[in-house]
């Protein structure tokens, strides 16, 4: 392991290189471990201070990296979007400085507006880590979904991964579609075409809206989740032609490979994305995804709370 | 405007020409390159300003007390330049930008002539709020500020504004700036009405539907980045709509800060049928693409947004070839409190005024050579003068003796510590610029002097 790690914070994935990508993996390697131990806690952020800011209501994400920075034996600080000043009027930056003012060594960030946690980390010594940000990355998410396939295929590279559904407000797509195609894999997009315009081609990728096309040669699809709120602007004729086009349907899972590897990261609409059934079957990795998170995120943790210590 | 004969009441006593002459005030701008374009004039030579008017020279020996001696060798003598785009923010913004501090800035930029935005608080859809900023500038600013009226009450597109109140009262177009009238019949109406009074009609030009939520240009950089898109067609849409209206109601329609390369070619082929369609041209939509936006910077955040460099290079052919006639800031302060935000939280808009005639000698001068000095200060004056039908923007005898003198080849850098405006929202900051105005003199007064 040549690569080091000397970021403060982490803000997406597509400034990280592959190499530092696999040293996230690597690191996470080792925290898995400690996940299965009697003692499910190790001592690399004690009297450390985490702040996890979200600004946009989440359950998964948040508790996930809570419960990553106490097995790293940090002290957390939840505030959510209804308990901070914003709803006060306070700016971003007040809140920030704020909380930097009460020595917060890592501010974990779930926010609406995308570029808000490069905001941050613009204007506070703390590492900022991004736990979603608008329609731009949620760069915890693709590294576990890359950790995940690696755990499950033992590499990336030459992989064909589809990623299928709302790509363009979608976060965790622009993270994975960055993670995978720097280590090596060949990433297929599909969905309807106004979610999923052409423009994305410039990044390397190919944009497909013919899913039984793509299934055969998948060795991963990754099902996002449909979001409901952003029908009222007609982005498509509604959830039954949606199924119709782009759900993954126990018949058309029939197309394919055996050892495909099934992946969401949640929360699911079943029978929208994805039939429950194939949620729940032995090509799904959807609860893999989940405790591979922690120990990404623990890896996050450590990397950027050691550089800022 | 200024009133001279309000500051300085006419002297009652006698009229004889004694009394006449010791009152007379002069000042000569000697050796200067004397640009002005509406004469068709263009040499070295002395200008001669008496009692805030252009002069014949052969007054200069009518005049007893020695003339103020202004040394112009080296430097273009323009008539002032105007800017038909600047958002001053009085009433109601006045923590952004007074009517005071935006003329000291627009003085500083070399702007003796600055149209203000209808967008204020409460806005300028009444005669008496047009009034109440034409007695603020005239108490409060060091150069002409000329209001511009809405068009729709409270600019909210729903109901007609009272034009004939506001030509009246004073107002040299009306505009809805910073909104767009989504209801093509009361556009029409609007038109229509305004020519009757002849007021010209300018419109920011964005379909509320097309764009959406939109805060950057709709291509590689908001996809890449996950920002809500503003596709060109959003401009594109209503520059044609105007098009049409312009021909149906046989009246002047100008669209402000144009922005995209399809907008450029609907307006030279309208213009090449004779339809009443201008455009114009911001300096930031020239300098900057929306690969700006990549640090997520709200100073790179303007309406409409900063696009592609083939955008930019279909802009610059624009002005070359007169497509786009108009050049101007819109110059759009707001406070750091206000700016520093999410991206997509934040205000629209930079300053512009004590940047913009840098940034356009810099770019359309010296590196694109799309244009000459003399069709720029014809872009800043004459042309200008013509669509508003301004007394402006001439260096004729007996003019009001507005003067701008530029260094077209100075180089300097931006410093917002010297700006005089109260906001310093600029992306231009450190910028290296080469040409800017090192005098502004409004009614033979100097305003400004480097």
């Amino acid at each position: 392991m040549t690569t080091r790690w000397n970021r403060k914070d982490l803000l997406g994935l597509r400034e990280l290189s592959a190499g530092e990508i696999n040293l996230v993996l690597e690191t996470a390697d080792a925290f898995k471990q400690v996940g299965t131990r009697e003692i499910k806690k190790v001592p690399a952020l004690r009297g450390k201070t985490l702040v996890n800011f979200f600004v946009e209501p989440s359950t998964r994400t948040r508790t996930s990296f809570e419960l990553a920075a106490l097995r790293l034996s940090a002290d957390i600080i939840n505030i959510s979007a209804e308990a901070s000043s914003l709803t006060k009027g306070e700016t971003l930056k007040d809140t920030a400085r704020n909380l930097e003012a009460l020595h917060a060594d890592i501010l974990v960030i779930r926010h609406s507006s995308a570029g808000a946690p490069q905001f941050l980390a613009e204007r506070v010594s703390s590492s900022v880590i991004n736990a979603g940000d608008g329609a731009h990355e949620h760069p915890t998410q693709g590294l576990l979904d890359v950790y995940t396939i690696r755990e499950r295929r033992g590499r990336i590279e030459g992989l064909n991964v589809a990623i299928v559904g709302d790509i363009l407000f979608s976060r965790v797509a622009r993270s994975n579609i960055f993670a995978l195609t720097k280590l090596g894999a060949r990433v297929t997009l599909v969905g309807p075409s106004t979610l999923v315009p052409r423009e994305f081609e410039k990044f390397g990728v190919t944009v497909s809206h013919d899913l039984e096309s793509v299934l055969p040669q998948a060795d991963v699809v990754n099902l996002l989740r449909i979001q409901h709120e952003r029908q009222r602007n007609e982005y498509f004729p509604g959830l039954g032609e949606y199924i119709r086009l782009f759900g993954l349907t126990r018949e058309r899972a029939k197309l394919l490979k055996p050892d495909c590897l099934i992946m969401h990261p949640g929360p699911i609409n079943r029978g929208v994305e994805i039939d429950s059934e194939l949620a729940d079957g032995a090509q799904s990795v959807i609860l893999d995804q989940v405790t591979n998170g922690l120990a990404v995120r623990m890896a996050v943790l450590y990397l950027c709370g050691g550089i800022a210590a | 405007m200024p009133s001279q004969s309000r500051r300085n009441p006419a002297p009652r006593v006698g009229s004889g020409s004694l009394v006449r002459c010791l009152l007379m005030n002069a000042t000569i701008i000697r050796n200067g390159r004397i640009i002005d374009p509406a004469n068709g004039r263009d040499e070295v030579g002395d200008l001669l300003i008496v009692d805030a008017a252009i002069a014949d020279l052969s007054q200069l020996s009518s005049v007893n007390s020695p003339p103020n001696e202004i040394d112009a060798r080296g430097l273009i003598v323009a008539p002032g330049l105007i800017d038909i785009h600047v958002h001053l923010r009085e009433p109601g913004f006045a923590w952004k930008e007074t009517i005071a501090t935006g003329a000291l800035a627009a003085a500083a930029g070399g702007f003796t002539t600055v149209v203000c935005m209808p967008n204020t608080s409460p806005a300028a859809d009444s005669a008496s709020t047009v009034t109440w900023i034409k007695d603020r500038a005239r108490d409060t600013a060091c150069v002409h500020v000329l209001p511009a009226g809405a068009i729709s009450k409270n600019l909210a597109g729903e109901e007609l504004a009272p034009i004939a109140s506001l030509a009246h009262s004073g107002v040299v177009a009306i505009t809805d700036d910073g909104h767009c009238i989504q209801n093509h019949e009361l556009m029409r109406r609007a038109v229509e009405y305004a020519r009757m009074v002849g007021l010209p009609v300018l419109d920011h030009c964005q379909d509320y539907h097309l764009v959406g939520n939109g805060v950057v240009n709709e291509g590689e950089w908001s996809t890449l980045l996950g920002l809500p898109g503003w596709p060109a067609a959003g401009e594109e849409a209503i520059v044609m709509r105007n098009i049409l209206l312009a021909e149906l109601c046989q009246h002047h329609i100008h669209c402000q800060h144009i922005s995209s390369a399809g907008s450029v070619r609907l307006i030279r082929e309208a213009r090449a049928r004779g339809v009443k369609i201008s455009g114009e041209v911001c300096p930031h939509h020239l300098a900057l693409t929306d690969a700006s936006i990549e640090t997520f910077d709200p100073k790179f955040k303007m309406n409409p947004p900063l696009r592609s460099e083939r955008d930019i290079e279909a802009l610059v052919d624009g002005i070359a070839d007169g497509t786009l006639s108009i050049l101007c800031s819109d110059h759009a302060p707001h406070a750091a409190f206000e700016k520093e935000v999410e991206f997509d939280k934040a205000p629209f808009g930079i300053i512009g005024l004590e940047t913009e005639l840098g940034l356009f000698i810099d770019i359309l001068v010296h590196k694109r050579r799309a244009i000459s000095i003399r069709r720029l200060v014809e872009m800043f004056t004459v042309e200008p003068a013509r669509l508003l039908n301004l007394d402006a923007g001439t260096l004729s005898l007996g003019a009001k003796a507005d003067v701008t003198l530029l260094d077209p080849d100075m180089e300097w850098t931006v410093d917002t510590n010297l700006f005089r405006s109260l906001s310093h929202n600029t992306p231009f900051s450190g910028w290296k610029l080469r040409g800017r105005a090192v005098r502004t003199i409004v009614a033979g007064e100097t305003v400004f002097a480097l």
